[in-house]
């Protein structure tokens, strides 16, 4: 990636938002001809997580495949999924039927929820000639054995994709692919601990941006943007505002408008977020030596994050949520849950019943990738912010 | 691996009392005697688990005799009994939203009045069960879990992959899948020992598996012998009946029972060449789940054009998946057979859902169908979601009719007689003119004459 050197931060990081800002409105993949060097084709991936890793060591540029977004045109797939499926998997099947995403190697899905599980089906029906599956990673993490069911699965999806490729994937070759992604993990860690320590800094839209590049780069492409933007940040000359911290819940699979979220930071300061969490599962480095799937196996089981579409019974949703505002020390939390999202519905609820007999203060949103009028949400959010400074005052 | 082949002969049952028997009567019986005895368990001390249809472990909790709460059955019971909605509003009352599953509504419901059932009063649960076969499960165990402070286990079983999957017993996918599935089962034992202060008796669990195993032959040439035509029963009506016995007491002496005399009977009206429709003109499958507020008059308005449902998917997920293996449980392997057993189930009778097209292909052959009727809700996602595409798929690779009607399990508030009506009219039309059924009259005897 070329990244010109522009003295003013602010300029600088104009410039590497700008591109993100064009990517995220990015629903195509590369063509063969426009794949980065050292890459033999794309695989996409549907939210919340996937390993990366294994698909990069085999030259397979990772799509995190995050839906249609509010301009896409949707033709086909209302006929064929039910009205009461989420936005996000009614872009993707159009995206899939309308030929976007035709030039895709394989397409990977998990059990994260019953419609995204049919996605592989619509996949095999549809687009034949592509490597679709579901990757089958666990919901319960807590028995003995769910690490070597988790590798034994990797494992399975490596020799997919050696059979797709039409040679070996070697430990060396994801071992490589680990410490790239162990350099952007401390990266992205990094990007967060700003927004907690100085959010004035790094706005909630930037930081979105910036990690969504991911979703169409190599990872090793992404952490020089992130290592360029972050220093840039540092320089940054901003005064901080009078705004209440909040988090935010409920964006680990569809992808809430980028104008919401720039409604939600005109009145707040949000200072964590679940925003992609996919791409930021593995809450710390990866092994680097030793069987590389295993390494992989225990992050998962061991060392990563939280969300309503994983049981866990070291994580309870409440418990995450409370630690969150904890560590970020906010006043306050949006829970938002995208429409017909199950999951996310039931967690809201339960998330809001917690935090009343608390005091916690909360405003619940609920979205959907394709929405486009937000004035409503705009006043709701102003004023759930105001009535939190007075309150705080 | 031993395995035991889930075959069972006409030879193995004594002739008997197949015309005395009335299946719906006694399957409304047996219903009323299980609510009997939840209504006394938490007083009688004994132990409660909260379990699913699908991805369960029955076998092993009724080794600890657990007594067994289906919340999935009280819900439905609560629309067959036409007080869906009064549960559902409360639990919306509450704060639970209008687009989440309408099962998972009426047991907030039922918590929310603190157990009052019109079937009886509901125990309260020491444990809860929940597989991941359908994703709702888990979030349902959730609620378990804050409202009731017990332990949820979620069992993890891993389903069909990608289109065109085969599992075979004994192969290294199906033996990688059953470890990790073992591994559960023995952290599960270990849970149930700790509620019950009872160690597992692996003699009493193989007697139990050894129930399972016969109510799951029977249970095969129940479904077996809707492929005669006129079929002797209606899968989406008096199948529900059957269906609920399967699994309130799959594994008990009163289920081998029931599903010895039901096969028994059925076999006798096939020697009857009685059907369940006096004039049967179109045999259709029906894939997805009952809307049980109005299944009977669902069923009148296909009736009405001598239409039977000869097979619905859901006898095969919603009773476990048991009749899509090919094996039954080696009782001297009680638990790495239940989990070999669990494994091929997951892969062939319940994920598969997700590839509907490959098993409804092969159905429509087996069952002589000349329609498939799609019935896609908004409660159940695991079913419905696929459910257009896989319709497109039917309709256009393989010149099949179909159907697609919407509603609801049990919410009252999604059921539109008028509009479902004139679908189902315009449907019949369309066979019609297709050139009606392939053949005019019954015919005694597996398929159709070609």
């Amino acid at each position: 990636m070329q990244i010109q050197t522009v003295h003013d931060p602010e300029a600088r990081i104009t410039e590497i938002l700008e591109r993100c800002f064009t990517l995220s409105r990015q629903t195509s993949i590369p063509s063969p001809e426009e794949l980065p060097q050292g890459f033999r084709g794309t695989i996409g991936h549907f939210p919340v997580y996937f390993p990366e890793e294994i698909a990069y060591a085999a030259g397979l540029l990772p799509v995190n495949v995050l839906g249609g977004g509010n301009r896409l045109e949707m033709r086909m797939a209302d006929a064929r999924m039910g009205s009461f499926v989420c936005s996000i998997c009614r872009s993707t099947t159009e995206l899939a039927l309308n030929g976007t995403l035709s030039t895709l190697e394989g397409f990977v899905t998990h059990p994260i929820c019953d419609a995204a599980k049919h996605l592989a089906g619509i996949w095999s029906r549809n687009l034949p000639d592509q490597m679709s599956q579901i990757l089958y990673l666990p919901q319960n993490v807590n028995s003995r054995g769910a690490t070597r069911y988790i590798r034994d699965e990797y494992w399975r999806l490596r020799a997919d994709l050696e059979k797709r490729i039409g040679e070996p994937i070697s430990d060396d070759a994801i071992r490589a692919a680990i410490r790239v992604y162990n350099e952007n993990r401390r990266l992205l860690r990094e990007l967060y601990q700003i927004r907690r320590d100085t959010p004035w800094k790094l706005d909630l839209v930037e930081c979105y941006l910036l990690i969504r590049a991911r979703s169409r780069m190599p990872c090793a492409e992404h952490n020089i943007l992130l290592k360029e933007a972050i220093g840039a940040i540092a320089e940054r000359r901003r005064a901080a505002q009078d705004k209440p911290r909040v988090v935010f819940l409920g964006g680990f699979c569809e992808q809430p408008p980028l104008e919401m979220l720039e409604t939600i930071e005109d009145s707040c300061f949000v200072v964590d977020d679940d925003l992609l969490i996919g791409l930021r599962w593995l809450t710390e480095d990866v092994a680097e030596i030793g069987d590389p799937l295993w390494a992989l196996a225990v992050a998962y089981v061991e060392r990563s994050a939280a969300s309503p579409v994983q049981h866990d019974a070291n994580k309870t949703k409440e418990g995450y949520l409370m630690a969150m505002l904890k560590e970020s020390k906010a006043d306050a939390a949006i829970l938002t849950a995208a429409k017909f999202c199950e999951p996310g519905l039931d967690e809201q609820l339960a998330w809001s019943k917690h935090l009343d007999p608390l005091g916690i203060p909360y405003l619940v949103l609920e979205f959907e990738e394709k929405m486009t009028s937000f004035e409503q949400m705009a006043m709701q959010v102003e004023t759930f912010a105001e009535s939190l400074l007075f309150a705080l005052a | 691996m031993t395995i035991a082949m889930s075959q069972a002969t006409p030879a193995d049952h004594p002739a008997g009392d197949a015309d005395s028997f009335d299946p719906r009567a006694e399957g409304q019986r047996l219903i009323k005697d299980w609510y009997a005895s939840l209504e006394t368990a938490n007083e009688r001390g004994a132990p409660v688990a909260n379990i699913f249809v699908m991805g369960n472990a029955i076998e092993i909790l009724r080794a600890f005799d657990f007594e067994l709460v289906f919340p999935e059955i009280n819900s439905l019971q609560t629309g067959v009994r036409k007080t869906s909605e009064e549960y559902i509003r409360l639990s919306e009352d509450y704060g639970m939203s209008p687009d989440v599953c309408s099962y998972v509504k009426a047991d907030v419901g039922l918590m929310l009045k603190k157990g009052e059932h019109p079937a009886g009063r509901i125990p309260r649960a020491s444990l809860a069960v929940a597989s991941n076969m359908c994703n709702t499960f888990v979030k349902w165990a959730e609620i378990w879990e804050r409202w009731l402070k017990i332990p949820a286990f979620v069992l993890d079983l891993p389903g069909q992959r990608a289109a065109g999957w085969e599992v075979r017993p004994g192969d290294p996918q199906h033996m990688a899948d059953s470890r990790w599935i073992e591994a559960q089962y023995r952290d599960l034992i270990d849970k149930c020992e700790a509620v019950t202060g009872r160690k597992l008796d692996l003699d009493r669990l193989a007697e139990v598996e050894e129930r399972t195993n016969t109510m799951v032959r029977h249970w095969n040439n129940v479904m077996e012998l809707n492929r005669h035509c006129p079929a002797p029963y209606n899968a989406m009506l008096d199948g529900l009946t059957f269906i609920g016995i399967m699994n309130v007491y799959r594994g008990a002496p009163e289920g081998v029972e029931y599903m010895r005399r039901l096969e028994e009977h059925l076999r006798a009206k096939v020697a009857r060449g009685e059907g369940r429709v006096s004039d049967e003109r179109f045999r259709l499958l029906f894939s997805g789940t009952p809307c049980y507020v109005s299944m009977r008059r669902l069923v009148e308005l296909f009736e009405a054009w001598g239409g039977v449902f000869a097979y619905s998917d859901y006898l095969t997920f919603a009773a476990g998946g048991l009749d899509a293996t090919d094996i039954l449980y080696d009782t001297a392997r009680p638990i790495e057979s239940l989990a070999e057993v669990t494994a091929l189930a997951a892969h062939r009778g319940l994920s598969h859902q997700f590839f509907a097209h490959e098993r409804l292909a092969q159905q429509i052959k087996d069952y002589s169908a000349d329609g498939v009727v799609f019935h896609g809700i908004k409660s159940c996602r695991f079913v419905s979601s696929g459910m257009a595409d896989t319709r497109e798929f039917i309709t256009r690779r393989l010149d099949i009719p179909t159907l697609y009607i919407e509603s609801d399990l049990i919410d009252p508030r999604y059921w539109s007689d008028a509009q479902i009506k004139n679908r189902v009219d315009a449907f019949f039309e369309a066979l019609q003119q297709r050139g009606g059924p392939k053949r005019k009259h019954p015919h005694q005897g597996i398929g159709r004459p070609e």
